[in-house]
């Protein structure tokens, strides 16, 4: 195998990026999936929209705007300076926030249909039985959108795998810090390296095969409950 | 169906611009992302001294191979190095004696500051910057001078730590320009124009601290049937193209 240690180390730094991301985003898109899921609010449009943008937009534009705000005259940026933490580019705490914002619909969305999917009615059972909102949702929400945080992780590891865009423009290529998988294969094809290319986007390609059979797999053979 | 006028109408249209584009071609041109300053003026130059006209791409060295490689359909390569022209040259893409050095470039250390950058590269020395921007040194040229700069300097063991790498030429002043990087080693051509640094402040890093950059042209075997490709191969060895490509910077 062709591969340097270079490329093991964007290998290892990809799924450390792409674990943290898909940990806080179940964290931070489990209460904005179940408000949008439940809400009446003016506002579920708004927040739906800008929840669902980095599904529409290039990740050029994701990534440019990060450069821009998160640089030491943005808003983000200056707030971060404040808090004494210095700028996120070419860090890898700001590739986190990135893949965070770039792979949030693909967490958000699952989560907000098996929400929906599960309707008023157990909860008002759960609620004539005395439980209180947290209690019913731990124990009977939770178990109920199993599936869905199932297909919300997958969606949102493997989406944060592939991240390319975003990272190409903010992460400065800093190897063991920003170099991720995809921006290596980029890399090796400027640098005419086709056969460490080959390797590694071909085991991306087999990656997310694999993933999205599985996926599919268990969407299959899992029986409807009712 | 059309009108009858209207189709005759239509069909003496497309019959002029037929006879119109015998003369007045047009060349596809990729271009390396360091020498996209200099090309529009050189495109309207062109296309006043020829009639023909000049789409350019503009990208990294390294992908524009890639893509010439497979395909793509560029008649003419404006590269940021000499070694990809002559890979290409060697591996039959090209048409054989068109290639030519179309400029030297030159380097200046950068930043957006005014009086941040001192005229003698000093501010590399004293090392008080969090983040130093270079291109990639694997696949851009101006990024491998960049290293050998440091190197020369005896500067690459105690920057290293705060060097950030855009992929190419563009994609590291950007980082500069975003202040997310206080400096950084760009092309010349990038911020200087008739002669003159257009903002900020920047070191011109003398030639001899670095392998000359020789950017290599040639016409691609897309564009051997072209009359405009050797056009704009001839005009570039032009004085008012030369005129163009000194008042950014760059070395002939």
């Amino acid at each position: 195998m062709p591969l340097t240690s270079a490329d093991f180390a964007a290998i290892g730094l990809t799924l450390q990026l792409a674990t943290l991301t898909t940990v806080l985003l179940l964290l931070i898109g489990t209460p904005i999936a179940w408000w949008l899921a439940r809400t009446r609010s003016w506002w579920k449009g708004p927040v739906s929209a800008v929840v669902t943008l980095p599904l529409v937009l290039p990740p050029t534009v994701i990534g440019f705007y990060l450069l821009v705000t998160m640089g030491p005259h943005g808003p983000i940026g200056q707030l971060t300076q404040s808090l004494g933490l210095g700028t996120l580019p070419f860090s890898f705490a700001g590739l986190v926030v990135g893949s965070i914002i770039y792979s949030m619909p693909f967490v958000v969305q699952p989560l907000q249909n098996a929400f929906a999917a599960i309707g008023e009615r157990p909860l008002e059972v759960a609620a004539t039985l005395r439980a209180s909102p947290w209690d019913s949702f731990f124990t009977v929400v939770l178990p109920l959108a199993k599936p869905g945080f199932i297909t919300a992780a997958v969606l949102g590891f493997a989406h944060t795998i592939g991240e390319f865009g975003v990272v190409l423009m903010i992460g400065g290529n800093i190897p063991g810090k920003t170099s991720v998988v995809s921006v290596q294969i980029f890399n090796h094809v400027e640098a005419m390296e086709y056969a460490q290319a080959h390797w590694l986007a071909g085991g991306m390609l087999l990656f997310s095969f694999l993933i999205l059979l599985a996926l599919h797999l268990k969407g299959r053979m899992q029986p409807v409950r009712v | 169906m059309l009108h009858p006028l209207r189709h005759i109408l239509f069909t003496l249209g497309l019959s002029l611009s037929l006879i119109a584009s015998v003369q007045a071609e047009q060349v596809q041109v990729a271009v390396a992302a360091n020498f996209s300053a200099p090309i529009p003026a050189i495109a309207e130059g062109f296309e006043q001294a020829t009639g023909h006209t000049l789409v350019a791409a503009y990208g990294a060295t390294g992908q524009f191979y890639a893509q010439i490689k497979n395909g793509a359909p560029f008649e003419v390569f404006l590269a940021a190095d000499d070694s990809t022209p002559a890979r290409l040259e060697s591996e039959g893409e090209s048409v054989i004696g068109s290639r030519f050095t179309y400029a030297i470039g030159a380097l200046a250390l950068w930043s957006p500051q005014a009086g941040y950058v001192d005229a003698q590269g000093a501010v590399l020395k004293a090392n008080q910057f969090q983040h130093l921007a270079i291109a990639n040194p694997k696949t851009a040229p101006y990024g491998l001078a960049a290293t050998q700069v440091l190197a020369k300097l005896g500067l690459s063991q105690a920057v290293a730590p705060k060097l950030v790498e855009g992929q190419n030429i563009a994609q590291t002043i950007q980082f500069v320009a975003s202040g997310n990087a206080e400096l950084g080693f760009v092309a010349l051509s990038q911020v200087y124009k008739d002669g003159r640094l257009t903002n900020g402040s920047a070191w011109r890093v003398p030639a001899e601290l670095h392998e000359p950059i020789r950017q290599d042209a040639l016409i691609l075997k897309k564009g051997q049937n072209n009359p405009a490709a050797k056009a704009l191969l001839d005009y570039l060895r032009s004085e008012p193209a030369a005129t163009v490509i000194r008042a950014y910077g760059y070395q002939l």
